[in-house]
């Protein structure tokens, strides 16, 4: 199979982990991964992407131009910025819930993210919006979002990965204490996912 | 019974685990961004009978792991490409000396740059240094090298240099290694001042021999497994080179393209030549890709020379390939299509009606204690003539709006001695120097003897929040814990100040603005070198069970954003809001506040 998908947010948002839980999902169906993360000063508030890449033709560790075939977007600009790597018919799976940079407050430009999800829609017929402050209500934490995100990425059927196999890597790959309750978030996604309805 | 085991890691892993896979026994390095992961692996994983260490600098780790190699063990120096100029006076000297066990020097690049202050090119330094230089393309390529690397250094008696670039060192692979790895003993240092002491007469007899050497292994490298030619269909006139994470661009458009022939650098020095002259003699256009510096081009040029072969060499130096920044898949393409010209060129999508995207530069954390220092030198300064001389490490981001507290940022340790330079030149002005705990024990402490010394009339402002933060919070000598898992003796800054013998040294919580504001104010009373030490751990250390909210006497004046530039305090609709997933209580905003409208409270 072979496959990129691009997950992108800002530091801190836990990107890294839904990485990590992919790619390890895919070899542990048998698949050749790779993938790349941003690590180092951009990590401090500053825009992420973590690039995974299936098959075995695979040999940039970032994704060409155009060759993305979903994007998994933790801020809606973040989403926009990253647009370059995904295929004109690719999917876009967005948080409409933007995270203010400290120069938009300073000079204030309006930015709430709206403007990027309406360019997404008009642009790309396959963009899913789900807010992390709903989603999340529940669990009391935005840190969850990521494993919500991935579960609803399962649930539409778009990731190319089993439910079991990505359960699996949570159970080994979290803490033993935090196990249940990203299990937890991942089913609130994956429902999500099942039940989207396109407007 | 098979120990393999299979993977999924990093590049900076998988080279940790190339090195204890091939018997490693010494390990010490400085922590840099993109190479800091290799000895936090070898940390993570089984390493029985290994001495790990993050030395204070990289000066210090490659003199360790010399005498270490000197006795017969192997052993691996690790470091970003700014951390081998701090290195460069060991190497160069040790270049000449040579190891008798294998001595592997790992200097990571950082094309772009994504976190570094220069785009220099350690293959430079290799060929300067006349040592041999292993440049991968893959993280599977750098866990081969590695081992590669360790047999060439035992085999040539030479330290040699494995340089990996950030793409390859944070990109991810599976690899396949046996579990059962367990350090090389050694018969241990045999006494011979004839080889171990650095002598002119030493020097010359081994220049000899090194340039001798370095010929034979161009030879043989010739036929290194990662010196190759990626023959597709090639009936055409041209041949692309490439090196590093470049060939694995240019392999992406060969996979589409499959008509030329790819040649990979593997060893930028000493060159593959024989390899290079085959290729060359069957062609009449040749292009280069490379990122920093047009190293394997020149190489090219050289042998084109040399040979007298009728081939053109594009390049960086013929303005075909960009010099500054990263190559990409895309960079490389554009510039695939115009050399084989009749490529139908790839379109890509553009929008007219894309909005403009926030600009999103790196902040200091909410909550970061180096916020309400340098907010605190500030108010105490306000109005007066200053010097703000920055350093290298988290702090470096005190610079941005509104804080705009960093004025120069030079290099590690630069901070102390510039703002001497700027106090001798301007005895009206106040100067100041911002740096952390790690990087005063990495190269402060020579700056602040060079103060006292010279008379210097300057503030030092010791950032200490107890951890290397910047790269991922390693220990140093400062925080009581090393790499050996033991709990050892805290060097303490204050005594080693009292020690080397300031005017006048105060400790204070940065989280507290008054009592910092005075003590910066009582410091510029008085002449000569004074320290402040502001003293408060990383927030990423501890966990708080604080935080700050906004009270119904918030007038929205939006003063606390204007002044501190926190990420936590957002406007939202006119309305000032304060994210508490990201505030963590330190209540810098409240005192800030005219209204007296922000609160600390606990949660839980």
């Amino acid at each position: 199979m072979d496959r990129n998908i691009l997950i992108c947010g800002v530091g801190g948002q836990g990107t890294v982990l839904a990485s990590k839980l992919i790619a390890s999902a895919f070899m542990a169906q048998g698949e050749t991964v790779h993938s790349a993360e941003t690590i180092g000063m951009a990590q401090r508030g500053g825009s992420v992407t973590s690039h995974i890449r299936v098959g075995t033709s695979a040999f940039s560790p970032l994704i060409p131009d155009e060759k993305g075939d979903l994007i998994l977007a933790f801020e809606p600009a973040e989403a926009v910025r990253n647009l370059n790597y995904l295929k004109p018919e690719g999917m876009v799976i967005v948080n409409s819930h933007p995270v203010k940079p400290v120069t938009e407050s300073l000079n204030d430009t309006g930015y709430d993210g709206t403007e990027m999800i309406s360019f997404l829609r008009r642009h790309y017929r396959s963009t899913y919006v789900v807010n992390s402050h709903c989603v999340c209500a529940e669990f009391g934490s935005l840190k969850f979002f990521n494993i919500i995100i991935l579960g609803m990425a399962c649930g539409l059927g778009v990731l190319g990965v089993d439910r079991e196999a990505l359960i699996g890597e949570i159970e080994k790959k979290v803490k033993e204490k935090f196990v249940e309750v990203n299990k937890k978030a991942f089913d609130v996604g994956y429902k999500l996912g099942e039940n989207y309805v396109t407007d | 019974m098979s120990f393999m085991k299979k993977e999924y890691v990093m590049g900076n892993s998988a080279i940790a685990i190339g090195a204890l896979s091939s018997g490693v026994k010494m390990v010490a390095g400085y922590p840099g961004t993109p190479s800091t992961e290799i000895i936090e692996t070898i940390f993570h994983v089984p390493h029985e009978g290994v001495h790990l260490e993050w030395s204070v600098n990289e000066k210090a780790a490659m003199e360790v792991c010399a005498s270490a190699s000197y006795a017969g063990f192997r052993s691996l120096v690790t470091m970003k490409q700014v951390g081998l100029n701090v290195a460069s006076d060991p190497l160069m000297s040790l270049a000449y000396v040579g190891v008798k066990g294998g001595m592997v020097i790992v200097v990571a690049d950082d094309p772009g740059p994504i976190s570094s202050q220069t785009e220099q090119d350690t293959r430079r330094f290799a060929k300067f240094a006349r040592l041999p230089v292993f440049d991968p393309a893959s993280p599977e390529q750098a866990f081969l090298m590695v081992q590669d690397a360790f047999k060439f250094s035992e085999q040539y008696h030479t330290p040699v240099i494995l340089r990996p670039t950030t793409r390859v060192c944070h990109g991810y692979a599976a690899i396949e290694f046996n579990e059962n790895y367990a350090p090389h003993e050694a018969e241990g240092f045999i006494k011979d001042s004839d080889k171990w002491v650095i002598f002119p007469k030493l020097s010359r007899t081994n220049h000899e021999l090194i340039e001798k050497r370095n010929a034979v292994l161009a030879n043989k490298l010739a036929d290194y497994r990662f010196n190759t030619v990626l023959e597709c269909n090639s009936k055409g006139n041209k041949a692309v080179f490439a090196s590093g994470i470049s060939y694995a661009y240019v392999r992406e458009y060969q996979h589409e393209h499959p008509d030329f022939s790819l040649v990979q650098i593997g060893t930028a020095y000493p060159f593959p030549e024989k390899l290079a002259v085959k290729v060359l003699g069957a062609v009449e256009e040749v292009i280069c890709f490379e990122e920093l510096s047009p190293f394997v081009e020149e190489s090219l040029l050289e042998t084109v020379g040399k040979y007298h072969l009728n081939v053109s060499i594009k390049g960086k130096l013929t303005g075909d390939v960009p010099h500054a920044g990263e190559l990409s898949v895309k960079i490389c393409r554009e510039i695939l299509d115009r050399f084989f010209e009749n490529r139908h060129k790839e379109v890509l999508t553009h929008f007219d009606d894309q909005p403009s995207l926030p600009v999103r530069p790196p902040v200091l954390c909410a909550g970061c204690p180096h916020r309400g220092a340098f907010y605190a030198v500030k108010v105490a300064m306000k109005k007066k003539k200053t010097y703000y001389c920055g350093d290298i490490g988290c702090y470096t981001l005190g610079n941005a709006s509104p804080l705009d507290m960093v004025d120069t940022c030079l290099c590690m340790g630069g901070g102390i001695t510039m703002a001497q330079g700027f106090a001798h030149m301007d005895k009206e002005a106040v100067s100041f120097a911002f740096i952390g705990d790690s990087t005063f024990f990495a190269s402060g402490i020579t700056g602040i003897v060079n103060a006292i010394y010279n008379e210097a009339n300057i503030i030092v402002c010791v950032l200490d929040n107890a951890t290397t933060a910047m790269t991922g919070h390693q220990p140093h000598p400062g925080t009581g814990f090393n790499l050996m898992g033991n709990f050892v003796d805290k060097l303490d800054i204050e005594k080693i100040l009292e020690g080397l013998g300031v005017v006048k040294t105060v400790i204070v919580n940065p989280h507290d603005l008054k009592a910092s504001v005075s003590a910066v104010k009582e410091c510029e009373k008085l002449s000569g070198v004074k320290v402040i030490i502001f003293r408060a751990p990383c927030i990423s250390l501890v966990k708080s069970s604080q935080k700050c909210i906004i009270s119904d006497k918030c007038r929205n004046c939006g003063i606390c954003i204007k002044k501190l530039g926190c990420p936590a305090i957002i406007m939202e609709d006119g309305e000032t809001v304060i994210d508490e997933s990201l505030c963590v209580g330190c209540n810098l905003c409240a005192q800030v506040c005219p209204h007296k409208a922000i609160e600390k409270i606990t949660h839980g």
